[in-house]
């Protein structure tokens, strides 16, 4: 127990000293994670509008397929991906791997069926004669989809949340293709996985109150908006 | 539900029967990482009817455990270290195994010009003065502190871009030095067992400060009354004893011998 009250005292004091290794596990953390919400919110927040608001053969199995891909581990994403990137496979040539921009690529394909799949559902959600009313007054179909993303907006707001959490809070993928090399692609999570074995309890522990705060405030901005809807 | 109790404390009984007397061993990972290990240890623990346990963790972090008390016996390679360690009283009984030597390794382009290098130290400086990428073990082992020799030797900060620190085993930082392609400082033993999985080429070596001497040595019991003293010693007495020097000649990579046993008789 003396063991457990001393490392979280170091943890503390870690955070509260903005340690500078501290603060670069951090910084990377956020940069990857932030890179991958707004790709995958360019490509998967259209998508997902798109798709609720056209009638196409095959709809219900992409719905299916999404939650499939959503139901994948994150290390078989990571494995995947792996072996796109590395040196002998399709995309070697590009020596992706074990760099941020791979974390970045690895936490987008992870989470775009996330973002995609609830972004359609919001969509959904949407009051039906908005877009009957749309097609009344001969709104193409861009027009009608800005109205019913403006119209679902803070659902859209609340799943790209969502999505960091899931982005910032993963680690099978970060630690495959990024390696968890020191300044440069050591996020908290695989530092919390990888350094704690060696000793850095302390800084694990301070990473992991950290990665709760996040947690905490994305949830917190989540009711919010949730409040402001009502 | 009194055959269920029967049951569970025959099955409890049995697999306490099979539990074996295991000896705790730190290392680093090159021993592991090349296959030696594997390839000795199952002799000793035929020959003893015992379990290794091996903790392949880098020489710093095993000296560390020797110092706890958490493991009974070391092989390590950072003489400095080593002989720091007898002096304080947390070791006992310190022998030479064998040794091997660093090489270092890079992408077959070799954009810094190392296969042109006249001394270890200076294949490092050409490295930085290039800012070609270089992956450095970056956890206190053996082969860290080598790299440190050397990056002293030339003067070169272990800074900047170009500097990657990945914390881990010999093993993933191939893999890494790998993919980026970067240099890397490796221990023969590990570049000859991984070399074929890999697309780097070995590029200098034979620097006399690149040698790398292994050594065993015990916990110290007056300190750490309850390690397993009489195995640790059993150990050591094989790994410098006829049995253990001639396996570790024999234990060969495409014909080329990864440790040279260095035990005196």
């Amino acid at each position: 127990m003396e063991f457990f009250a001393e490392s979280f005292a170091r943890a503390l004091h870690l955070i509260l000293s903005a340690d500078a290794e501290l603060v670069a596990i951090v910084g990377t953390s956020l940069s990857t994670s932030c890179a991958a919400v707004l790709i995958a919110s360019v490509l998967a927040i259209p998508a997902g509008i798109g798709v609720a608001i056209t009638q196409f053969p095959g709809k219900n199995a992409l719905r299916h397929g999404l939650n499939a891909l959503m139901a994948l581990p994150t290390v078989v994403v990571g494995l995947l991906l792996y072996g796109l990137l590395s040196r002998q496979g399709p995309l070697g040539s590009f020596n992706l791997l074990f760099s941020p921009l791979a974390i970045v690529i690895g936490q987008t394909v992870l989470v775009i069926p996330l973002l995609w799949n609830l972004v359609w559902t919001a969509a959904q959600s949407a009051d039906p004669r908005i877009i009957f009313t749309c097609r009344t007054f001969g709104a193409g179909r861009y027009q009608q989809a800005r109205i019913v993303l403006h119209e679902c907006r803070r659902p859209v707001v609340a799943a790209t949340i969502l999505t960091f959490g899931r982005a910032i809070g993963e680690v099978g993928v970060a630690m495959m293709l990024g390696g968890n090399i020191a300044h440069y692609t050591r996020t908290m999570t695989t530092a919390i996985a990888l350094e704690t074995s060696k000793g850095e309890f302390a800084l694990g522990l301070a990473l992991g109150l950290l990665l709760l705060l996040v947690a905490l405030l994305t949830n917190l901005a989540l009711s919010l908006l949730d409040r402001r809807s009502e | 539900m009194k055959q269920f109790l029967v049951a569970s404390l025959l099955v409890i009984s049995a697999l306490a029967a099979h539990a074996e007397e295991r000896l705790r061993l730190a290392t680093t990972t090159s021993t592991s990482d090349s296959g030696l290990l594997a390839a000795i240890n199952p002799a000793f623990e035929q020959q003893a009817g015992v379990k290794v346990d091996v903790i392949a963790v880098g020489s710093g972090k095993a000296l560390t455990l020797g110092r706890n008390g958490d493991v009974d016996v070391l092989l390590t390679h950072d003489p400095a270290a080593e002989e720091a360690f007898l002096a304080e009283g947390a070791g006992v009984d310190r022998r030479a195994v064998m040794e091997n030597d660093f090489v270092i390794v890079g992408p077959p382009s070799d954009p810094a010009g190392v296969a042109e290098a006249t001394s270890a130290a200076d294949a490092i400086a050409r490295i930085a003065k290039a800012g070609a990428w270089y992956v450095s073990r970056g956890d206190k082992s053996g082969t860290h502190v080598k790299e440190q020799a050397l990056f002293k030797a030339a003067a070169v900060a272990a800074d900047g871009k170009w500097y990657l620190s990945a914390g881990q085993g010999m093993g993933p930082v191939l893999q890494i030095a790998d993919q980026k392609p970067a240099y890397t400082l490796a221990d023969r033993g590990t570049w000859l067992a991984l070399r074929g999985k890999l697309g780097l080429k070995l590029l200098y070596a034979g620097d006399p400060i690149l040698a790398n001497p292994y050594h065993v040595m015990s916990v110290n019991p007056a300190r750490h009354p309850n390690t397993n003293v009489k195995l640790a010693k059993a150990y050591a007495n094989f790994l410098t004893g006829a049995d253990g020097q001639r396996l570790i000649g024999a234990f060969k990579v495409d014909g080329e011998m990864l440790f040279r046993p260095t035990a005196s008789h």
